[in-house]
């Protein structure tokens, strides 16, 4: 197994879609609850796996294109087929996921084994029909979105509109129409005239849950820009702009490098944004620019250890953030396979761990704690004992319910809320 | 002197004396960290820029914080910088090459006895048995032109680091757009071949060591052992001709 790169589950929560590094993409899906079991949630089985890209090669910049999978998004489901975006580093790719359970049997100009029958041979016609066959499900390439993107495509974010989409790389950001693929309309550009001038890139961005001409995007220096389409073409000049002020007393070199947002993604009412950079998570109200109204500390014990985690370069780790259905309670990882829960309503936190041991199927998963000081606790972790190489970047929430996903390297956790 | 600073103690006891070398040693060690951070991200950036597809963000933040720790340093005067050089950054390998040369064609025209470059090839043999008092007055004045405002060896790799480092960024940001990591490479090794040979030689002779920015600064420059730029190649060539001469002696 590769190690996951996005995990997004679709709109009613029934598919869960993972991309891996590979260019691989694994969709789960939800088994029925069934009558005999109606106090057991259904459970995620494999419904389709297929390869979404594969490696490339720029032949005019000598450099090798990965089929990593940045990030993979649903569209709304229209008909009996589901369809999803994937992207790599350069290329969108729309995958029409169908299912087939039925064959035709009968047909007159071909036999059973699909060899063309003598037409001497006919003596009467018959209608086929339809039998019922092992369930399959195939995912072909529908449209195929390339060459607009320069730098590394870092979102991609489906419009309320159903009918265009966002890509944003490093300095870009591009319209698409779904069923165009010749053409898109860059409506973000950051690039300075001289590239020695460059300071600042795009990280994330996002579509408004609502509205269809609004959208966010994140930079390095921890701002967010929110755009209007309505109001021009390119839109480089923003119609609201989200910063905190810096706090003096916390200034160190490294202080910009934590301010760089990793995700920005909106809340399901479209009220709020939230931003995760590294060592927190911001909750935003869309009409106050000034600073975030709720503020949760990811794993501040780390600020610390700021100059060992730039040394091996953990400090560029992007963590991904989520909300719930009801929007009270976010979510997003941290090192040693821990991830973090935070209740906006009452305040509180957990720390869940994501591993084997801790993790037995059906087992209520133990709070965990780390130590930031002084005298360790039991069942508590030091500090310098985490595991750095164990990150939980991408997390993902179920639409309405308590069930979440939570991609640990390259295995999958999928928890669920306490039956009662 | 300040005996009782170089030796390592504990700052228990007593005050005066102590504080204000408590004071003095706390400094230093700031700005060793500072440097030591320094010299990571410049091979942060070069390691990024040797990778096939640089992060452009990654790259943005570590050139971000370089100029930073840069910007202080000229602030609180360890840099000791005169403004021009922020103008003139590539002036500085031109500097060395051309000065040296410049040197050894003056000297030579004027037929002055002075220990430049340029006279060595005449004055070998008679300065053989002056040693090392010669070659020691020789690479002070190497590094006269090299570093126009501070003496310390020590003050030198911030120099040299700034001048490359802008360098660096420049052409790090241009050629992320170019992607073409040979001619990054090309660009760098105009500038690092005359500093590593520059540099060989200078650490052979003067007695004291360079510190952890020995180990930066080679790093820095090793990746530059690729196609020689041929704008340079006459002048790497000078530089060969004179290290092999100041190493035999």
């Amino acid at each position: 197994a590769d190690i996951i790169s996005t995990v997004e589950f679709n709109y009613s929560g029934d598919l869960l879609a993972t991309g891996d590094k590979g260019g691989r993409v694994v969709i789960f899906q939800r088994e029925q609850e069934s009558k005999s079991r109606p106090f057991c949630r259904g459970e995620y089985n494999v419904y389709s796996t297929f390869q979404s890209h594969e490696p490339e090669f720029d032949y005019l910049k000598s450099l090798e294109i990965e089929e990593k999978i940045n990030k993979i998004r649903w569209l709304p489901q229209q008909n009996a087929a589901h369809f999803l975006l994937s992207t790599n580093d350069k290329t969108i790719k729309l995958w029409k996921i169908s299912e087939r359970d039925k064959r035709a049997e009968g047909y007159n100009l071909k036999d059973e084994d699909g060899r063309l029958r003598d037409p001497v041979r006919i003596k009467e016609l018959r209608v086929p029909t339809l039998k019922p066959m092992d369930l399959m499900v195939e995912a072909s390439p529908r449209r195929i979105f390339a060459n607009a993107h320069t730098y590394h495509i870092n979102s991609i974010s489906v419009n309320s509109d159903y009918a265009t989409y966002l890509s944003a790389d490093d300095l870009r950001i591009n319209l698409w129409h779904l069923e165009i693929t010749n053409r898109s309309f860059n409506i973000v550009d950051i690039k300075p005239a001289n590239m020695e001038e460059l300071t600042e890139v795009i990280t994330a961005a996002e579509f408004h849950p609502q509205q269809c001409n609004v959208f966010v995007y994140s930079s390095s220096k921890g701002t967010i820009r929110l755009c209007d389409m309505r109001s021009s073409a390119l839109c480089d000049r923003h119609s609201k702009f989200f910063e905190e002020p810096e706090d003096p007393s916390s200034r160190s070199f490294f202080s910009e490098i934590i301010s760089s947002i990793s995700d920005v993604k909106f809340s399901h009412n479209g009220r709020y944004m939230m931003t995760r950079d590294y060592l927190s998570v911001k909750v935003w109200d869309l009409n106050m620019e000034n600073r975030p109204v709720e503020t949760y500390q990811v794993h501040e014990y780390l600020r610390s250890k700021l100059c060992s985690l730039y040394e091996n370069d953990c400090i560029f780790d992007k963590f991904e953030c989520c909300w719930n259905g009801l929007d009270s309670t976010i979510m997003t990882g941290s090192y040693n396979n821990f991830f973090r829960m935070f209740d906006r309503n009452t305040r509180r936190d957990t720390t869940l761990e994501a591993s084997r041991e801790s993790s037995k199927s059906r087992a209520i998963l133990k709070p965990r704690k780390v130590c930031t000081g002084g005298k360790r606790k039991k069942d508590e972790i030091s500090v310098d004992s985490l595991d750095f190489n164990k990150k939980i970047l991408h997390t993902a929430w179920h639409p309405t319910e308590n069930f979440i996903a939570v991609a640990a390297t390259n295995n999958l956790y999928l928890f669920q809320d306490k039956v009662n | 002197m300040f005996v009782r600073g170089l030796k390592r103690k504990c700052f228990d006891g007593e005050e005066d004396i102590e504080g204000t070398l408590a004071g003095i040693k706390a400094i230093p060690s700031y700005n060793l960290q500072r440097q030591s951070l320094l010299d990571m991200s410049l091979v942060k950036l070069q390691l990024c820029h040797m990778l096939v597809e640089p992060n452009l963000c990654r790259s943005v933040l570590i050139a971000n914080t370089v100029r930073q720790i840069q910007e202080e340093m000229t602030q609180d005067g360890t840099w000791q910088m005169i403004n021009t050089q922020s103008t003139g950054q590539a002036s500085l390998d031109r500097l060395v090459s051309t000065d040296i040369l410049c040197r050894s064609s003056r000297e030579q025209a004027e037929g002055k006895h002075v220990p430049g470059y340029g006279t060595f090839s005449k004055d070998f043999e008679s300065d053989q048995g002056q040693g090392s008092s010669e070659t020691m007055s020789t690479t002070s004045s190497v590094q006269a032109p090299r570093n126009l405002q501070s003496n310390m060896w020590e003050m030198e790799n911030p120099q040299e680091n700034k001048g490359n480092f802008q360098k660096s960024l420049d052409q790090i940001f241009e050629t992320l757009e170019n992607k073409s990591p040979n001619s990054v490479e090309d660009l760098f090794s105009e500038v690092d071949n005359s500093y590593y040979d520059l540099d060989t030689m200078l650490t052979g002779m003067m007695s004291n060591t360079k510190m952890g920015h020995c180990d930066g600064l080679e790093t820095f420059s090793s990746p530059a052992n690729t196609a020689s730029n041929s704008n340079c190649k006459s002048d790497l060539n000078e530089l060969d001709h004179i290290v092999e001469i100041l190493v035999e002696s």
